[in-house]
């Protein structure tokens, strides 16, 4: 039989807020466990959460972003239910009235066509803290210092029909999030995650098979492969003759494999009800107009303007505008080197290679923009050749300065002088006469032997241009 | 409506709160005299009136987002029967 498999996602991206949704304690990733948790966090009685302005803000830039309704008065919600990591016995959120409505955004399919996949709501709601059952004999720790961290959660419509469109939506969504500003967009550091919501049907069928909902999945080649794994198992279920359950499965990635993650099958049964504790929360026209008025340009604008403003090809705009900082340091880069084919020659490839082989982050890059622009600078002027200029990119990843101190200090400043290079030509010639006749009697490839031996003797510097065209006159048959 | 033994007890194991056998029954009952007032309310003609989410009619203040707590975590964890290494310590929860 021929499947059909529906996935929707659901992000959860945490807010790149300084302090908490609901408190004024401090969000920073990686503090001393319970030294972020104030009163409002473990929520002791008596107190009072507040919410953060700049959660809303963001939540309004995200809405906009995707084009979204947004929701001018949104409620928060109890979500009731039992674990240590949330001290209230309820989890703060959003349920009837989210901040963000229906929104769309367009992912890009393998063989170029655009796909438009519905966002059905973004809703604001508090993290919970870090259960750690491994560490102790007969007890679970629980850290809260991530209780209370804003996260949005981004709700797909299931219009997704493989793994891979799966990835290129969160992808999309990880994009944007970063572009905006609103997340730091880590996934191990589980600032961006993702739960799949898998089913598949008949081809043909309308109704919707039933879903089981992965979660752990901490990295987008995990979302791929744990999708993959859950549709051939619920295949396997099916034709076996028996039935997909509808729960929650944990990915293990070591094994490659989900596993449902409940032992005891129990319908979730959340009472959802407003929470008495906060107003609702409207805001106004000039309000979005306020907090919108300077969003950056969005990946697919940034993609189209790079096309039309660089001439770049669709590939090499599609991976510069990836991260918002890559396309920034590109286009720092080509206004700096005054040659924007070759800038992003270089950034796309010995830039990203050189930050991929020593696990650096564009933002890390010991070559600054204006540093790689001022060396192609000298390859456009013809003070070194591209060759020559490798050499160079190395030194100043080194960290042996920019590119004309380099030049300067290793004297790589190629050969222009057709004097000089003429000088080293008629050497070489007289050196190999065995190597010239067999040129002149029409073996065309003995060329290459004698431009190398002239870059050899010129340690590289010689201009190519220049040399193959002086041997080419030399070796000429008199 | 009125509510059975077992609405009662399911919602008592959601709410993890141990009720006594023999008091079962008259919760349910007095449970269901508070599901009689809500029908009550439901014959209500409602129709164009916009459902209320808080009796204030006020929307929520927000506050600026920063930082304004110190840790005190000394202070918190002496009030907790159990921590180590800064953890708060619970009986095992086993999934």
């Amino acid at each position: 039989m021929q499947w059909e498999i529906v996935i929707g996602l659901e992000v959860h991206a945490q807010l790149a807020t300084k302090s908490k949704i609901f408190s004024g304690a401090a969000t920073t990733f990686g503090a001393e466990p319970n030294s972020q948790a104030c009163s409002v966090d473990l929520g002791l009685p008596g107190v009072l959460p507040v919410l953060n302005r700049e959660v809303v803000t963001m939540a309004v830039q995200f809405g906009r972003a995707i084009e979204a309704e947004l929701g001018y008065r949104s409620v928060f919600a109890r979500k009731n239910y039992f674990y240590p990591d949330l001290p209230k016995g309820y989890q703060i959120s959003q349920f009837e009235l989210p901040i963000v409505g229906r929104g769309d955004v367009d992912i890009e399919l393998d063989d170029g066509t655009i796909k438009r996949v519905g966002v059905t709501r973004a809703h604001l709601e508090e993290d919970a803290g870090k259960s750690l059952h491994e560490e102790f004999q007969d007890c679970t720790g629980v850290d809260l210092n991530r209780a209370g961290t804003p996260l949005l959660e981004i709700v797909s419509e299931p219009d997704m029909r493989s793994a891979k469109e799966a990835v290129a939506y969160a992808r999309k969504i990880h994009q944007i999030v970063q572009y905006l500003g609103i997340c730091d967009g880590n996934m191990q550091e589980g600032s961006f995650r993702c739960d799949a919501n898998v089913s598949v049907r008949p081809m043909g069928q309308e109704a919707l098979g039933t879903r089981a909902e992965v979660k752990n999945l901490n990295s987008f080649r995990f979302l791929e492969k744990a999708i993959n794994y859950e549709v051939e198992r619920q295949i396997d279920v099916i034709d076996g003759g028996g039935k997909v359950k509808q729960e929650t499965r944990l990915y293990d990635a070591g094994k490659n494999e989900t596993r449902s993650m409940r032992s005891k099958e129990e319908a979730n049964d959340y009472r959802y009800f407003p929470d008495p504790d906060l107003l609702p929360v409207e805001f106004d026209e000039a309000f979005v107009a306020e907090v919108t008025k300077d969003l950056p340009e969005m990946p697919d604008a940034k993609r189209v303007r790079l096309i039309e403003q660089y001439g770049l090809k669709v590939t090499e705009a599609v991976t510069l505008i990836s991260c918002r900082t890559l396309a920034d340091y590109y286009e720092a880069a080509a206004e700096s080197a005054g040659d924007a084919k070759l800038a992003a020659n270089w950034v796309l490839g010995d830039l990203l290679g050189a930050l991929n082989k020593s696990c650096l982050k564009i933002e890390t890059s010991p070559v600054t923009p204006v540093m790689l622009g001022g060396m192609i600078q000298r390859i456009v002027d013809n003070t070194i050749s591209g060759k020559i200029a490798k050499q160079v990119f190395e030194a100043m990843w080194a960290g042996e300065g920019d590119a004309d101190a380099i030049i300067e200090a290793k004297g790589l400043k190629q050969i222009t002088d057709s004097g000089a290079i003429e000088k080293i030509v008629d050497e070489v010639i007289a050196a190999n006469p065995n190597q010239a006749e067999q040129f002149r009697a029409g073996k065309e490839k003995m060329l290459g032997f004698f431009v190398g031996q002239v870059m050899k003797q010129s340690k590289g510097k010689a201009n190519p241009q220049q040399v193959n065209e002086l041997l080419r006159s030399k070796l000429a048959p008199s | 409506m009125s509510l059975e033994r077992s609405d009662v007890e399911k919602i008592a194991h959601l709410a993890r709160l141990a009720i006594d056998e023999d008091k079962v029954e008259s919760y349910a009952a007095d449970l269901s005299k508070i599901l009689g007032l809500v029908e009550q309310m439901d014959a209500i003609d409602t129709e164009g009136v916009v459902p209320m989410a808080h009796p204030l009619h006020m929307s929520q203040r927000l506050r600026a987002d920063e930082v304004t707590e110190t840790d005190q975590r000394e202070k918190y964890q002496r009030n907790a029967p159990q921590v180590e290494s800064g953890l708060y310590l619970v009986p095992k929860v086993i999934e």
